[in-house]
């Protein structure tokens, strides 16, 4: 089920801040955060955040496109490098028979 | 038989059956146009009449998206979330489930048929 309408999209605050406070003062340092359920908000586009997926802080450039995602998105959080033994146990097996 | 954007309709269904034959026409908009139209929903497609049709295909080309068009918007919309890099993005790229849902079992229509692996648990006795 989506958000209701009256509440308007979810900005969180303190990141909102950091933003305009970089956009004022010409900042354009990568911003770090956590705050991966934070709606991108217009105003966010061409600013760089660096996005805690759990483990690192990857760097995400908001484009325009971007607008009303969220930022967690674009960090992902899990991942998936292939089955185990899929390769070794394949040569092995020779060619695969029913 | 009626042929609408490019569309043959079933000539011997009723109207707003017919019209679902065209992607992104239901059971709601059939019957919506066929009340904008002027025509009875029930009739057979068949007895609707040139101008019948082509007040159908007017008004399907100013109003709705449908056909081609419908399906170009939808690729669009799919191209979109790759190129910006999102999670669901990700998974229209590995034709994974994109809602959530889980892929240990079941996924089958975005996975397609099964892929069985020699050697794995449970398969021994294929041979």
């Amino acid at each position: 089920m989506s958000r209701s309408k009256k509440k308007g999209p979810y900005i969180d605050v303190r990141l909102a801040a950091k933003v305009e406070k970089g956009a004022s003062s010409g900042n354009r340092e990568p911003i770090k955060t956590w705050a991966r359920d934070c709606t991108i908000h217009p105003d966010f586009v061409g600013v760089t955040f660096l996005v805690h997926n759990g483990k690192s802080f990857l760097k995400v450039y908001v484009t325009e496109d971007m607008v009303g995602h969220k930022l967690g998105e674009f960090s992902p959080t899990r991942i998936f490098k292939g089955h185990s033994g899929g390769k070794a146990k394949a040569a092995t097996a020779g060619p695969p028979g029913k | 038989m009626p042929r609408i954007q490019g569309v043959d309709l079933p000539p011997d269904k009723p109207t707003h059956i017919s019209l679902r034959y065209l992607r992104g026409i239901g059971p709601t908009l059939a019957l919506r146009l066929c009340d904008q139209a002027g025509i009875d929903p029930q009739r057979r497609a068949k007895e609707m009449s040139d101008d019948d049709i082509a007040r159908i295909a007017t008004l399907l080309d100013r109003e709705y998206l449908v056909e081609g068009a419908l399906r170009r918007t939808e690729n669009a919309n799919i191209e979109r979330l790759k190129h910006i890099g999102s999670y669901r993005g990700s998974r229209h790229r590995r034709s994974l489930p994109v809602r959530g849902q889980r892929s240990k079992t079941n996924a089958r229509t975005r996975k397609g048929p099964r892929k069985t692996v020699a050697g794995k648990k449970g398969v021994k006795d294929l041979k």
